[in-house]
């Protein structure tokens, strides 16, 4: 009990100001019925550090980590080398224990940081002003499909097969309860990324189209003519991003047209943390923006005219509006968003691009590597540092063999869409800067011998 | 270059000298910052990559010499071709910092910041505890933190079993049934049990039950969130002792009622004590009770949620369970359940069969699991909040954890005891408060209201209670001390709260201009909403 600071005579003392015999006291409104006599029974006592440590270190040693084997996973979380000043800075017990700044002039370390995130965030995704983020990629994708409803008040939304199958999830189960009209699909396994072949489906009661670029198989296609169409129709585009890394390389999807971009921004300075706390990107045009949900920091001046920060338009917010708030958020992943503006800072446009095409030219040469396999095919030839291998057989088995032996050789797409018999063969490789050439070869001459 | 390029702080040193103001804007250990798009360049990087990957094996001889060029994005360049016609041509307008700019850039920042390691945050509704670094310590192990979410199952036995061992907490500290891990934050987790509420009722065939009942104390997400979720909203008054009016609740009762979403310990920092007759009312009227569970810290190991009768809680781990606040979030906002919504949960979730930990996704949910509404977020939910919180729980312990709700309540009510005398406490005759002490403004002169009080506290050292909220208290000033405040830090802050409060009663014109000595006087809010600058938008 070593966070617990009041000794037994502060507490005595203190009783004795309130007035009270005992602690007991405090909790009369507590119904008899309902008050436990002493601990929960059946949990453990208080540990020592040590001994917790031992403990979770030993749950720790269970796993295997990325950086203990050739690591090829991605499909919507990668893994990337982070500077060791991003964790040196959100460990600062001035950001990692701060709260939420709700009284700026005390807090104006948290909300230039915001401010920066928004415009690092829009400048990247292509828009004009980004919040200062979300939980993740997945509840981003949701809030951009409600908040396209909003401008466009209209309820049928399309969304790509192209689309991470666990964000499609996400909005199906929301739309369930909010009456929104969903027309989902699922890939192919072929080389080009769905996307004009939505135009056709465009009509009047369509909010908006939900592309993702990259997509899940790790394919990209120009966006420009879907989003004239879209526009053409007065529907929304929305796109996502999964890994953010890519726009170092390739156009944004702002740049095409998109009117809201959402990302998942785990890949820049987050790392992969089973899941989570990630950090969800939103950006649209300036246009949309009392439409926009989450947090927002905006410039203003102090008393003394000095420029200072803000959390501002709270309008549309659930302390203001209650049941009548753009959306129920109430916080956002500020930390990981600090994170993510650190390391994006060190990464400045020339270290992005750089990092951008060092991920494209290993991904490259892995994809031509294990094409060479034999049995093995390469879905596409249009993609970033994440690639659809279509192997003989079923590969999700194959990934847990490849696994038995130490390597994780990605993530199969009969985990991701089970029971869809089409796709049972597909194996989605991710390559980044971590990944080395030997790793690469490894993964060859295993898949070779798993596959003969 | 000088800090002062974008002209923002035009002051010189001859206007200077004697009014106080310097060339830089620094004062003394006081650090101005200027933006990285001031200070940064696209030239500008603070990381240094390998060169090109070697090719592969029979591919020739590697290029990662020291003097090998980088790959570039022109089209001609080895492997790039695969971006065809997309490859980005324009800039993208990224500042670059090297890196001892960078961290000196986000050091000069933090220090423009309050945070509970500077000192006490008595914020109400809003738990700022002391955050241990061992629980940090913990979430970083590479097991934890560089493990992949679609990691084959039997390799990240680990991870799941953290996740098990905290959900084991959970349902045994709240006497609930299950709980949902997955909830990204409080109100995630709050439309995580509303959304279970509404696949009951429907699985009931009792689509009609539309209305969600939600008392005028609860946090301002409880009513966004029913709305969220497609229910519509009713208010439930409160009593003038602060608490839920059960007899207003019982009568608006009916066919139409899918549930209520109510805070216990509610936002006033009282405990209803008619939390048994509510759930037996709502039960009997054939809807659910929703329960913020915000602010579990007051009775954790006292009181069982389970015991009272509640269907869904969500439990904010940074609250009670110590996850830093970290600006912001992440949050993590676990779920529990009563049997009868259990069916409901979300997908995914762990479960031990034998020896192992499986994941229960879409694909593997058997029968008893069919009824789930569905899935709430691309993956497991906060494991890296999840490591924290089973950290400073085992820390704790079951006897701790009591301990922690006791401390908690104690301090509060050493605090409402302490102040009573200075300023209005609306609901100190209505006995002993939970967790947090709750204020007004009456009694202060015209002209003086509790934003000076708040402002006046900054300059003392200390940051503001939470202001304004709840809404059922005019100018209500709400602080919660938590339980990892000593004695000695509580006496000097109630001694600084004293002198505030007394300085506004007596009407001091210098707390009209407090804060005086933080970074940055009284900011203009309405100017930032009137003319919004999201984004900046100087010269690349």
């Amino acid at each position: 009990m070593r966070y617990l600071p009041l000794t037994q005579p502060d507490r005595d003392a203190m009783l004795a100001t309130i007035g009270a015999a005992s602690i007991d006291d405090l909790f009369i409104d507590v119904p008899e019925a309902a008050r436990l006599d002493g601990p929960v029974h059946g949990l453990p006592l208080h540990a020592s550090e040590m001994a917790v440590e031992r403990h979770l270190s030993a749950l720790a040693r269970k796993n295997l980590a990325a950086g203990d084997a050739p690591f090829f996973l991605g499909a919507g979380a990668y893994r990337h080398h982070v500077p060791a000043s991003v964790d040196h800075i959100i460990q600062r017990g001035e950001f990692l224990t701060a709260y939420t700044p709700y009284q700026p002039e005390i807090a104006q370390g948290t909300l230039q940081v915001m401010f920066e995130f928004q415009s690092q965030v829009a400048r990247l995704l292509g828009c004009d002003v980004a919040n200062a983020s979300m939980y993740d990629g997945s509840t981003a994708c949701w809030e951009a499909i409600v908040m396209a409803r909003r401008v466009t008040r209209r309820g049928k939304a399309i969304l790509s097969g192209g689309l991470h199958p666990h964000y499609v999830s996400v909005a199906q189960t929301m739309a369930k309860f909010t009456g929104d009209v969903l027309d989902t699909r699922l890939p192919t396994l072929g080389a080009d990324a769905d996307g004009d072949d939505l135009i056709a489906l465009i009509d009047d009661e369509t909010s908006c189209v939900v592309v993702q670029y990259p997509d899940i198989l790790g394919r990209i296609a120009d966006l420009s003519a879907l989003a004239d169409a879209c526009h053409a129709k007065k529907a929304l585009l929305v796109a996502v991003v999964t890994e953010p890394v890519a726009l170092g390389a390739i156009r944004s999807p702002g740049e095409m047209g998109a009117d809201i971009v959402v990302g998942e921004g785990q890949s820049i300075g987050v790392g992969l943390q089973f899941g989570g706390p990630y950090v969800g990107l939103f950006a649209c045009s300036e246009k949309l923006v009392r439409q926009m949900p989450g947090r927002l920091c905006g410039e203003t001046v102090d008393a003394e005219g000095k420029r200072g920060f803000v959390l501002t338009l709270s309008t549309r917010e659930q302390h203001i509006r209650r049941e009548k708030a753009t959306s129920n958020i109430c916080t956002s992943s500020v930390l990981c968003a600090l994170a993510w503006s650190v390391h994006m800072t060190l990464l400045g446009e020339k270290g992005l691009r750089q990092l951008a095409a060092i991920n494209h030219a290993g991904a490259s040469a892995a994809a031509d590597r294990l094409a060479a396999v034999p049995g093995v095919e390469l879905v596409t030839d249009r993609f970033f540092n994440e690639f659809t291998l279509k192997l003989p057989r079923e590969a999700r088995p194959m990934v847990r063999t490849l696994a038995d032996r130490g390597i994780l050789a990605g993530v199969s797409l009969g985990r991701l869409y089970p029971g869809v018999e089409a796709l049972q063969n597909g194996l989605i490789v991710a390559v980044t800067e971590t990944s080395t050439a030997e790793d690469v070869e490894t993964l060859a001459v295993a898949l070779e011998e798993a596959l003969a | 270059m000088t800090i002062n390029q974008s002209g923002w702080r035009p002051t010189a040193p001859e206007q200077g000298e004697s009014s106080g103001e310097t060339f830089t804007g620094n004062r003394a250990l006081m650090l101005d910052e200027p933006l990285i798009f001031e200070i940064g360049s696209s030239e500008t990087t603070g990381v240094d990559f390998d060169f090109a990957p070697s090719p592969l094996p029979g591919e020739g001889q590697s290029q990662a010499q020291p003097s090998a060029p980088l790959p570039t994005l022109s089209p001609e360049g080895r492997g790039l071709s695969r971006l065809g016609n997309l490859a980005r041509t324009a800039p993208i307008g990224l500042p670059g910092l090297s890196e001892p700019e960078t961290v000196r850039h986000y050091t000069r920042l933090s220090r423009q910041n309050y945070a509970i390691d500077l000192g006490l945050f008595p914020l109400g509704s809003c738990t700022m505890k002391h955050n241990p670094r061992l629980n940090e310590r913990m979430a970083r192990l590479p097991g934890f933190a560089d493990l992949h979410p679609l990691t084959p199952v039997d390799r990240c036995q680990g991870a799941f079993e953290v996740i098990h061992q905290l959900a084991h907490w959970l349902v045994t500290l709240t006497g609930m049934h299950s709980v949902a891990m997955s909830p990204k934050a409080g109100a995630h987790g709050e439309l995580c049990g509303v959304l279970a509420i509404r696949a009951a009722l429907d699985a009931k065939g009792e689509q009609t039950r539309k209305v969600m009942l939600v008392p005028e104390s609860a946090h301002g997400t409880n009513p966004a969130t029913a709305a969220f979720a497609g229910f519509s909203v009713e208010d439930i008054p409160a009593t003038a002792a602060g608490r839920v009016d059960l007899e207003a609740l019982k009568a608006r009762l009916g066919p139409d009622v899918a549930g209520v979403m109510i805070t216990n310990p509610n936002t006033c920092g009282l405990f209803e004590p008619d939390m048994r007759e509510i759930s037996e009312a709502v039960h009997a009227a054939g809807g659910y009770v929703y329960c913020d569970g915000a602010n579990f810290n007051a009775i954790v190991g006292r009181v069982r949620p389970g015991d009272l009768g509640i269907d869904a809680m969500h439990i904010n781990l940074h609250k009670t369970f110590s996850t830093p606040h970290g600006g912001g979030g992440p949050g993590s906002g676990p779920v529990v359940f009563s049997e009868a919504l259990t069916p409901y949960a979300p997908l995914p979730f762990v479960e031990k069969q034998g020896d192992q930990f499986v994941l229960v996704e879409e694909e593997t949910a058997g029968e008893h699991h069919a009824s789930s509404f569905g899935r709430m977020t691309a993956f497991h939910g906060q494991m890296g909040m999840f490591t924290r919180a089973l950290t400073y729980i085992l820390s704790h312990g079951a006897d701790g954890l009591r301990q922690v709700a006791e401390d908690a309540v104690l301090n509060a009510n050493y605090i409402l005891r302490s102040m009573e005398d200075v300023l209005d406490a609306p609901f100190a005759g209505s006995g002993p408060c939970m967790h947090e002490a709750i204020f007004s403004d009456k009694g202060l002169p015209e002209g003086f209201s509790t934003i000076d009080v708040a402002k006046g506290l900054i300059d003392e050292g200390f940051h503001p209670m939470t202001v304004y909220f709840p809404l059922v208290v005019h100018g209500a000033m709400l602080v919660e001390p938590t339980e990892t405040e000593s004695k000695a830090t509580l006496d000097q802050f109630i001694g600084a709260f004293r002198s505030v409060a007394t300085r506004a009663k007596n009407g001091a014109p210098a707390l009209k201009g407090a804060p005086h000595f933080a970074p940055r006087r009284r900011l203009d809010e309405t100017l930032a909403a009137r003319k919004p600058v999201l984004a900046w938008k100087g010269a690349d």
